[in-house]
């Protein structure tokens, strides 16, 4: 009794219709070392969200400590120049370390301390998991161990200092393509083999149950505060929603308390890289040389992978995006189009960096620039009393490097 | 089934399959049955393997580079159940590649060519609905690992859900050789007794198992031992043309 026909991992209705199961994606693929500690998650994650003490401690800290709510701001000198709707970005990058990442960091560092585990370890790709980890275990005075691939320690150099400023320890990650998938591996490696004393902070709605839903309970905030705040300022819900997805937290933060909202077009942007062909990109839904149903690193869901069923290189310019695998929430959106999913390139994520940068004076993270090169492409079609909102969930600080090489910021053209 | 232990300690050796390429395998497993290996465990090279230790990895990595498959690794079994029809032989693979070819192949093609059961390292009993059903219809004997840090009720479930043998991890961590063999071990497998014993179902030790030693403590408890690592290191530092000799008096050695 297969409720599955794309997929090639049989799944019966009733496995379909357990916790942790998003249709036929999600589930915990794991090894055997490491399901009592989910199991042990599991049910302390419950029990801290059924507390209010801990909802009201949390709020506390995202309010005075994070800075939200953070705005809604109209972008209108872009959207006048678009000459379509109004866009609004949310406003993530102002949040306190610099992205929404800090939202889920937060709580799962809260749940890390209520279980008595004083040892955090994380996985970081852009480096922001990484610096709001570090942020957190500071806060809290816990040991920290993050990993990172040897390529995105280059590429986000100044985060990898953050880090170590914050009292991280953060060990370089040399195998595979030495990005963030390769980050997860070796943090699950370190966990499988201290599981008893250390608590793995998962970065994004990846991974096995309960990660996927418990960091979307996390930053469902972003989507709780945006829809309030365009009802205040619009009388009206937005037209469609943008958020790049590359495991796809901020994303679905966003989404979520619009998923009823069946007017709302839901739009994904993944990384497409520099060209289509497998390892030129990140884009699971792609339709083709994209990503097919598979287990990757806990979770089933779209996976880009050759025919033999080995994980594909992937490549973006921006570290965050530059995945293999999405979570398992968005395979299921994508499956039932609830939600519709697109792809930038790196040379429109780099061009709508420096767009939004010299149109709002707002400088994006190469990640959300991805978003915002999605909402610049769909302006110009959108009627004037459309609304686009961006979820902007980080700032470009981190990408100093790799924008004043790409967009030659040490040359005369400046 | 010729998943047996007539000889204690049993032994079940572990291959990279594919590393340094498929006829050596073949060769090398070939001369560990000839030595006393009771099971050779088919390892499918997988480009994410995120419970090995670096000596699996690396093999690992030079596997999915010469471009070895699931299909190639089948059919190294099918050569080996044609040579030797009463070695053990189980299929040994992260869950991925198997999905890939499909669940419902995997198994039809895993039985055809011989195999007699198969592990896989990212699949846990409460996922494992269809995969039993698919792995009872093709006469394949599913094995499933049991760790310290499984709670009894889980470890039941493992007992009844395995055929074969119970794959024991000797402590908490990933693949890779230690000095001496975790008092978890001794623990995990009298806990493990109360359960597959009922089912007449034989226990193995791994993780860690390197050498003669290892094996004589293991036998104080279990009724066999895994040797990976250290078998899959050896043959990264072998020359190819001497890594099947090499292997088979290493393995030889084990139970003296």
């Amino acid at each position: 009794m297969s409720v599955s026909a794309s997929s090639e991992l049989p799944v019966s209705s009733a496995v379909a219709a357990r916790a942790g199961r998003f249709g036929v994606y999600g589930g915990r693929y794991v090894p055997e070392t490491l399901v009592a500690a989910l199991e042990e998650l599991e049910q302390a994650y419950a029990a801290a969200d059924a507390d209010p003490a801990f909802h009201a401690e949390l709020d506390d800290l995202l309010h005075h400590y994070c800075g939200r709510p953070t705005p809604l701001y109209f972008a209108k000198r872009m959207s006048e120049q678009l000459g379509g709707a109004k866009i609004y970005l949310k406003r993530e990058d102002l949040l306190h370390t610099g992205a929404h990442k800090i939202n889920n960091a937060l709580g799962q560092g809260m749940l890390a301390r209520r279980m008595g585990k004083r040892r955090i370890i994380a996985e970081t790709g852009a480096g922001q998991h990484g610096v709001a980890t570090a942020t957190v275990c500071a806060l809290f005075g816990m040991q920290c161990v993050i990993y990172m691939g040897e390529e995105d320690m280059r590429r986000q150099e100044l985060n990898v200092f953050r880090m170590r400023l914050l009292g991280a320890e953060v060990r370089c990650v040399s195998t595979g393509s030495k990005t963030l998938k390769d980050a997860i591996n070796e943090a699950m490696r370190d966990w499988v083999t201290n599981v008893r004393d250390t608590y793995y902070i998962l970065g994004s709605a990846l991974g096995a149950h309960p990660y996927p839903t418990m960091v979307r309970n996390f930053q469902r905030v972003i989507g709780r505060e945006a829809r309030a705040q365009i009802l205040e300022q619009e009388g009206r819900l937005p037209t469609a929603i943008v958020a790049c997805v590359g495991g796809g937290s901020n994303a679905i933060g966003i989404f979520y308390d619009f998923l009823g909202d069946k007017d709302v077009r839901l739009i994904g942007v993944e990384a497409g890289g520099r060209g289509t062909a497998l390892g030129d990109h990140a884009a699971r839904f792609q339709k083709e040389n994209g990503g097919v149903p598979g287990v990757l690193q806990g979770t089933f869901s779209y996976v880009l992978q050759d025919e033999a069923g080995q994980i594909a290189a992937t490549h973006s310019v921006s570290a965050g995006l530059d995945y293999a695998s999405v979570g398992p929430e968005h395979a299921m959106l994508h499956d039932s189009c609830r939600a519709e999913y697109t792809s930038a390139s790196d040379a429109e994520a780099l061009a709508a960096t420096s767009a939004l940068a010299r149109t709002e004076g707002i400088l994006p993270a190469l990640e959300s620039a991805h978003a915002i090169a999605e909402a610049m492409k769909m302006a110009p079609k959108t009627a004037k009393t459309d609304i686009l909102m961006v979820n902007l969930s980080g700032r470009g600080d981190k990408d100093m490097g790799i924008l004043a090489r790409e967009l030659d910021l040490k040359g005369a053209k400046v | 089934m010729p998943i047996e232990f007539k000889k204690k300690p049993g032994i079940v050796a572990y291959l990279t399959a594919g590393d340094p390429d498929l006829a050596t395998t073949r060769e090398i497993a070939l001369a560990a049955i000839d030595n006393g290996a009771n099971v050779i465990e088919l390892g499918v090279p997988f480009s994410d393997p995120l419970a090995d230790g670096p000596v699996i990895q690396r093999a690992s990595q030079r596997a999915v580079a010469r471009g070895v498959r699931l299909t190639d690794v089948l059919e190294v079994a099918r050569q080996l159940r044609a040579a030797r029809p009463a070695c053990g032989l189980v299929v040994f693979s992260y869950l991925n590649p198997v999905v890939r070819m499909g669940m419902k192949n995997f198994c039809a093609a895993a039985a055809a060519a011989g195999a007699d059961g198969v592990l896989l390292t990212d699949m846990i009993v409460e996922e494992a609905g269809e995969y039993l059903a698919e792995m009872k219809a093709n006469g394949l004997a599913p094995i499933f690992l049991a760790a310290p840090t499984s709670p009894d009720a889980r470890l039941k479930a493992i007992a009844e859900a395995s055929e074969g043998f119970v794959y024991a991890i000797s402590r908490v961590g990933i693949t890779g050789t230690q000095q001496n063999v975790a008092g978890d071990a001794s623990q995990l497998v009298a806990r493990l007794r109360a359960f597959t014993e009922p089912r007449g179902i034989p226990i193995a030790v791994g993780f860690g198992i390197s050498n003669a030693e290892h094996v004589r403590a293991v036998a104080e408890f279990a009724d066999a031992a895994v040797i990976g690592s250290a078998l899959v290191a050896m043959i990264e530092i072998t020359k190819p043309s001497q890594a099947p000799a090499a292997i088979g008096r290493f393995i030889a050695g084990l139970r003296a």
